[in-house]
Order: structure tokens, then sequence, then C-alpha cells
């Protein structure tokens, strides 16, 4: 079994409110394990704790009951953060809040340069960072004159410059338009793919959340489904009564099973879902 | 048909005379229609944002001219004032501008400006409120008290209660979950219907267009390229991925089943199409 790279125990958390009101638990004794190298999306709508978890990832928060180990590390050992935030670098959804340079490669150089790391080996890493996210040749450009998407890959570069060997990323891509998804998408899944760094992603999206290998649903504060992307979006209902969607393409198998249709839930991707659904058909001139 | 809004020859350029300039519009010839229900397509730095701004009087032409109701609004700063009450604007991320102290302030604060009597005004408030599914017990509330989704509705309840004859939304579900998409765009709808306002939504999501509008304009390097019904627009797949936009992924589905062989229509675009063309196929092949 591969090394668990987070380990999240029991983990309960309110946020704090003024006047001893009482507070509803964001997290609900979570216990989630995540594997070295894998690709992990959770979902969930508006205030199901989705956030809150990914901040218990990288100590940014530190739960008020259970315990949370990144790379065996406690993070509630205060001496031990830094060692935590290098190994799990967080990635937010608006660009614009964690572009600090005026230019391209100094801001991907921000975050080495505060961990110690040499400046011949700061360029180094610097260049193998935008070459990573595709923007070797925006170097020297002014990040603010960027698209949306390019700011989200260069924010991903400045975090890849640290060398974690995770990376969780909190709705990195809300705030962008259809291409600019996708390049971070492709981006996110090379990362994972060629690099093997593990990645959790944190999205509304979900046709985002059908590329991961496991897909991990929150609800009041609570794990309510966690597996492959088939498995979870197989059961339409379910995720529909969480106030989620289904992809198209397993909505649209749903309403055809309903309708009669001998058709598999699980074809995800737009070629298996064509093709199930031709082979139905193809089923129904044979008999 | 008289259209609401009208632009003639719209340019505008940015910077101009520094080695920045740009031409964010170029003759732009755009109508809007008393009642109509439009969506407005584009990538980042397409210009549609440009485009929008100056419909309501937020930005001067450069060159050419934006008519209100016939007139142009620049003529005079009347026009110009009142502009910006008949053409409401609802920005990105619009619950970043709430700022009073309770709910009720709030949405009070443009018919305020309007100088409305104090008993319209309460008037409005309320109707707003209902229009945006905002319960009267909410109102005396501190706007920083609510969830997301509620303070999004109560910026855009702000801008209905200046009862404009257009309404404008940039990206009115942007970092919303799916529950509270759906119900942003049922309230956006529901002012539509009861007031035969003309709405125009700029959207990222084509699922969002093809579902909601009854035309589409696509923005592209500052001109209008695409304007249609949502099937005419969505059956230019090639140029719009060539634009940095897309098709829905039902459309794409669909293309795909054409490509494996089955007699289907590919400029399908909703769920209730999708499912009806299958199913026909379907009981054709039982009786």
């Amino acid at each position: 079994m591969a090394n668990r790279i987070i380990e999240i125990q029991n983990v309960t958390f309110s946020y704090q409110e003024e006047e001893g009101q009482k507070s509803p638990r964001v997290l609900d004794s979570v216990s989630l394990d995540i594997e070295e190298g894998s690709f992990v999306a959770v979902l969930g709508h508006n205030g199901s704790g989705k956030s809150t978890l990914a901040k218990h990832m990288n100590a940014v928060l530190l739960p008020a009951g259970g315990t949370v180990y990144v790379d065996g590390i406690d993070t509630a050992d205060d001496d031990r953060w830094l060692d935590v935030r290098r190994t799990v670098g967080m990635v937010f959804q608006n660009p614009d809040n964690q572009i600090v340079a005026n230019v391209v490669e100094e801001d991907v150089a921000f975050a080495p340069e505060n961990l110690g790391v040499p400046s011949a080996e700061i360029q180094q890493r610097v260049d193998e960072a935008l070459s990573i996210v595709g923007m070797s040749k925006y170097a020297q450009h002014a990040p603010h004159l960027l698209s949306g998407g390019q700011k989200q890959r260069v924010a991903i570069a400045g975090v890849i410059a640290m060398q974690p060997r995770c990376i969780v990323l909190d709705e990195p891509t809300a705030m962008l338009d259809p291409i600019g998804r996708q390049e971070v998408m492709e981006t996110i899944l090379r990362l994972n793919r060629e690099r093997g760094t593990t990645v959790v992603l944190i999205t509304h999206h979900m046709d985002e959340a059908a590329q991961a290998q496991r897909l991990v649903v929150m609800d009041h504060g609570k794990i309510v489904a966690d597996g492959p992307p088939k498995t979870v979006f197989q059961d339409v209902e379910g995720i529909r009564r969480l106030g989620l969607t289904v992809p198209d393409t397993v909505g649209l198998l749903y309403e055809l099973k309903q309708r009669g249709m001998d058709v598999p839930l699980d074809a995800l991707s737009e070629d298996e879902c064509a093709d199930a659904i031709v082979a139905a058909l193809r089923q129904g001139k044979d008999e | 048909m008289e259209p609401v809004i009208e632009t003639r020859q719209l340019c505008c350029t940015y910077s101009v005379g520094t080695p920045f300039e740009h031409k964010a519009l170029i003759d732009v010839d755009f109508r809007a229609y008393p009642g109509e229900y439009m969506g407005i397509i584009g990538h980042t730095g397409s210009g549609k944002s440009t485009l929008i701004q100056h419909l309501n009087g937020l930005l001067k032409p450069t060159s050419g001219q934006v008519l209100v109701d016939g007139e142009d609004i620049w003529e005079t700063k009347e026009r110009t004032h009142a502009a910006r009450f008949k053409v409401g604007l609802v920005f990105q991320y619009p619950e970043y501008q709430l700022f009073e102290n309770t709910v009720y302030e709030d949405i009070a604060f443009g018919p305020k400006n309007m100088k409305l009597p104090e008993d319209e005004i309460d008037r409005r408030v309320h109707e707003a409120a209902y229009f945006v599914g905002l319960r009267d017990d909410l109102l005396q509330k501190s706007p920083f008290e609510l969830s997301g989704g509620q303070k999004r509705r109560v910026a855009i309840a702000g801008v209905i209660a200046m009862e404009p004859k257009a309404l404008i939304l940039d990206e009115p579900t942007a970092g919303l979950d799916p529950a509270g998409r759906d119900g942003v765009l049922k309230n956006i709808r529901h002012y539509h219907d009861a007031k035969n306002a003309t709405v125009i939504i700029v959207s990222h999501s084509m699922e969002d267009v093809a579902r909601m509008v009854d035309r589409v304009v696509v923005v592209n390097d500052g001109r209008l390229p695409l304007d249609g019904t949502p099937r005419e627009v969505f059956s230019h797949g090639d140029e719009l991925r060539a634009m940095g936009l897309n098709t829905p992924q039902l459309t794409r589905l669909f293309q795909k089943l054409k490509a494996r062989g089955l007699p289907v229509e590919d400029n399908i675009y909703t769920m209730e199409e999708a499912v009806a063309a299958l199913t026909a196929l379907h009981s054709g092949q039982r009786c």
C-alpha cells in the first residue's frame, strides 16, 4: 500500500463566533487518508466543509478535535509547520490574491526565497516550475497583464517551486473561462501523472471531479461518499439530494435508463457515454 | 420593435497613445430588445466586460454611440444619469460590494439615490427581496451574517430594486454550488417574467447559457462574430473552440453519436432534447 501523505483522523472543527453564540460544527469527526501520488477531488455544496477540510491539510487551520498528520508530522506541532507547508502547498480560488511580484519569475521565486533555497537553485526551480505550467515564455511578463488562466498557472508555479509532494487546490478554476479552466486542469493532471505529485482538488465542477482517481463528497461537515468518480456518480439521486449534480453524460444515461433503455450509469467520459448509447441501441435492434 | 439598448459603431481603445494601446471594442453594433433573455459569451479579455460597462454609461465610448430607449446616453448629463437607473448592472462577485448595516439598507441604497419617496423605497425593497427569495426576517440582519449564496441575492436585489428596464449580470453564478446556481438563475428568470425586463447574462458556462437564454451573442477580439439562438450559435463548434469557448457537453456528445453512425442531429443542446431524440430511436426499434 502506498504511503499516506495526509492522514486526517476524527477531525472536528468550528469557527469561533462572537459573544458565546453556538457555532455549528463545520467538520464533524472527519477521517480521510490521502495516498501519495493519488489525485483526489473533493466535492460538496457551499458550506459543506470542504474548504475548511482543505485548510487543515497544511496547518492553515488546526483541528479542534482529532489529529492531522502530514507525512507523519502532527500539524498541531508548531515547531514543524515549515516542514508541513513544504510538503503540502496550497493554491486558492482567486489568482489576483496570490500574486505578489511585478514580474512573473520573481513571483514564482518568492516562496523558495522564503524557504532559504540558495539563489542558483532558485533560478533552476523557477525555470522548471514555469515550464511545467507552460508559462516559460511569460517569465519576464507583468502578472497583472495575463489572463485569469495564465495568472492561476503562475500561482501554481509558485507552489511547484517549493517542490511540495502534495498540492491542495481550493476551487482554482472558479473564476476562469472555459479555456482557462482547461489550461489549469491540464496542468494539474500533468503534475500528477508525470511528476507523481499528490493532488487534492476542491471543486464545484462535476466535470473536473470526474477526472480524478478518487472522489470524496462532503455534506454538513461529514464525508458522505468516497470512491472512484464512476462509482460515486452512479448514485444520481443521492448526489442530487445533496444539492449537487452529476455530469450531463451520466444525467443523460440516467434519464434513458428510467425510460427503459439498457445503459450503464458509469460511462463518464463523452466517448464512453457515446459508446454505451450506441451499444444499447444496437442490442435493442438484435432482439 | 425599438431596441431598449443599442450601440452604433461603438469603439473603445484603452491607453491611447501609449505602447499598451489596446482596442477593446471595434465598431460594435449591438442591440437588445424589450423582454429579451440574452447570454453574452466570450473568453477572458474578449471585450465582453468592456461592452457591458458601456451599456449603462460606466465607460464612455472612444467613438460611436450608446443609445438607451433610442436616446444617446452621452448627449446630456441627465441622460447619462438616467441610463444608470434604466440599465442595472450586477458585477462579478457583487457580494463584495455590500456595505450597509442591514440587508434592508443595502437593498434600499439604489432607490434612495433615485430620490424616491420613503414608502416607494419600502415597497421596492420588499418586492426585490421577494424576487430573489430572501425572507422578510433576513432584512434586518447584517449582510455579513448571511451565507455566500444569500449575500449574492442581496446584491442582486439591490439592483432589481431600482427596477431597471434592462438587467445585466456579469457571471451571476460564479463560485456558487449547483443548488445556489439554480436558485439565482430562477430568481433572475422570475424578475424577467414578472416585469418583462430585458435580461443580459454574461456567462462562462455554456451549459447555463444553453438552458436559459433565447439569444446568444459571442464577443471575440472586440467584435461580435456570432449572434443567434443557442442552436444557431452552438452549431459553430469549431469556431467557438478557436475563440476559447466551447459547446455544451451534450452537443459534443451528440456529435460523437453522429460520428458513430447514429441517425441523430448534432445541434442538440438541452437534456430534454437529448432524451427525446434517443428514446425516439429506441422505441422506433421496438416497433
